[in-house]
């Protein structure tokens, strides 16, 4: 038996097919993971993501260790309850974990990690904290329910109180506010809007079981991972690691080099690379034939070189073969994909693939 | 516990088997092996007219999941292969043992069919790969 979140009995209860993720038993789908897909497309989808990691950074040295710790600079957070993404790098400038983290006030700011990485996490921000005035928390004690969907926002506001109700009113995107017992962030995972609500683990099943009586649906971690790979997000462990830096990873943007003094863990590696150029690069590929693109498969672009997949599936919205894959820089618009022995022709394009429910593929792919 | 037709045989590797008068048998997947699978989203149907072996995979079926391949549970000739499913592959998830069959093979040697399972034995085999 491996961990089991405060929901594990209401997905037994709904049907759930239970795998191992990162030694959680985790809900992978609940009868069609196709269905659950087009759920949060087109209208409101629940997924359980208490694995994940919620951390805690409070004391007066708190932003100085944030703009020490992350490639991204939290000083771009001018207001409270804005949340950014980021890297998190080793001095290599390898990837550690991607995360998010909300901007609370100038003495508190909430990350949410992968489970994954959870131990390495905490042992890195814990060793990197001591030169600062600042405490690290985690808090296991949280569970953590994200609603997706265009209707997410109006379902979530049918099931709390009042006085919750009229602060997610204004709440803008990318940005947490706290509500009573709640600690929601207008974020996620699925290109689409929504919240991620974070609460204590003794209020879990009830606000799940309230959201399904609502016309919410439960959703499985196959049908994350297609939205957010529709979505253009990265996955860590897939298409990132501490072998890769965030710039063969497709998250350049994340990366904030201005001011030129501030020196976060990474950077001089970073710059290095970036000066000398990587050789490599993320792109998004569209499969032209019949068949699903998977995890390392092999990409022959022609005359230039090969790249692997790093995440292939398919979208269920375009009905279609997507993935990333890391490839020579030198790639144009079309190469192949070794598909069991056959090469098959895909294109490249920019990545999200879709968008609050639309498709953003050009003409033609 | 999945559907396991009676008047079926069956293979280790989750085929099932239709006997039919005419020295032809139907395959296609067990309820039990769509449902390990998940949502079909591609099928590659065998070509009409190739010879098959026992234990030669013949087909292609993948899921959002991953992809599997689809062994012949008997040697002979594919005599008819289900077209529809490029189309409609969530058939072999709706209607394993019906719509969602995969192609017709005719019998090389009938003795084949003995090395098959029944349903009570597939039903064990089952109940042994899920311990």
């Amino acid at each position: 038996m491996g961990n089991r979140t405060p929901l594990y009995d209401e997905h037994v209860a709904m049907g759930a097919k239970i795998v191992d993720f990162a030694g959680w038993d985790m809900p992978i789908h609940y009868g069609s993971q196709i269905e659950e897909h087009h759920q949060v497309r087109e209208d409101a989808g629940m997924f359980d993501v208490s694995h994940m990691t919620v951390v805690d950074l409070n004391g007066p040295g708190v932003v100085d260790f944030m703009r020490k710790l992350l490639a991204n600079d939290v000083a771009r957070l001018k207001q409270e309850g804005k949340a950014l993404y980021s890297c998190m790098l080793n001095d290599k400038g390898g990837v550690i974990d991607d995360l998010i983290v909300y901007f609370m006030n100038k003495n508190w700011f909430r990350m949410v990690v992968n489970s994954s990485t959870r131990e390495k996490d905490l042992a890195w921000i814990t060793k990197q904290s001591e030169a600062f005035d600042v405490q690290v928390t985690e808090r296991p004690e949280l569970a953590m329910i994200a609603v997706q969907g265009p209707n997410a926002i109006a379902r979530v506001k049918q099931v709390v109180d009042e006085s919750v109700s009229a602060l997610l009113e204004n709440l803008g995107v990318f940005f947490a506010v706290e509500a009573g017992d709640f600690f929601v962030g207008r974020t996620g995972y699925t290109g689409e809007d929504g919240f991620e609500i974070v609460l204590p683990a003794a209020m879990a099943a009830k606000f799940w079981n309230d959201l399904s009586e609502v016309g919410v649906e439960p959703i499985g971690l196959g049908a994350r991972d297609t939205l957010r790979l529709e979505a253009g997000m990265n996955l860590y462990g897939a298409d990132m690691d501490e072998q890769i830096s965030p710039l063969e990873a497709g998250l350049g943007w994340t990366v904030a080099w201005e001011p030129a003094e501030r020196d976060f863990i990474g950077r001089k590696s970073l710059q290095a690379i970036r000066e000398k150029k990587p050789a490599s690069k993320l792109v998004g590929l569209v499969l032209q034939d019949k068949g699903v693109l998977r995890n390392h498969q092999k990409v022959v672009v022609a005359g230039v070189g090969d790249g692997e997949i790093t995440s292939g599936s398919f979208s269920p919205t375009l009905e279609k073969a997507i993935a990333f894959a890391r490839v020579p820089v030198g790639i144009g618009s079309e190469c192949s994909v070794d598909m069991r022995g056959r090469l098959l022709p895909a294109k490249v394009v920019k990545v999200p693939f879709v968008r609050n429910g639309k498709s953003c593929l050009p003409e033609g792919v | 516990m999945s559907e396991i037709p009676g008047e079926l045989k069956y293979s280790k590797s989750h085929e099932w088997v239709k006997i039919e008068d005419d020295g032809t048998v139907v395959v296609g997947i067990s309820e039990h092996a769509q449902d390990l699978l998940g949502d079909m989203v591609y099928v590659e149907v065998p070509e009409v007219g190739n010879e098959v072996e026992v234990e030669e995979a013949c087909a292609v079926v993948e899921s959002v999941k991953a992809a599997s391949d689809v062994y012949s549970p008997v040697s002979g000739t594919i005599t008819e292969s289900n077209e529809v499913l490029t189309d409609t592959p969530e058939l072999v998830n709706s209607d394993p043992y019906g719509e969602g069959w995969i192609m017709r093979v005719k019998l090389a040697d009938r003795a084949d069919l003995d090395q098959l399972m029944d349903a009570s034995a597939y039903a064990d085999h089952v109940a042994a790969e899920d311990h």
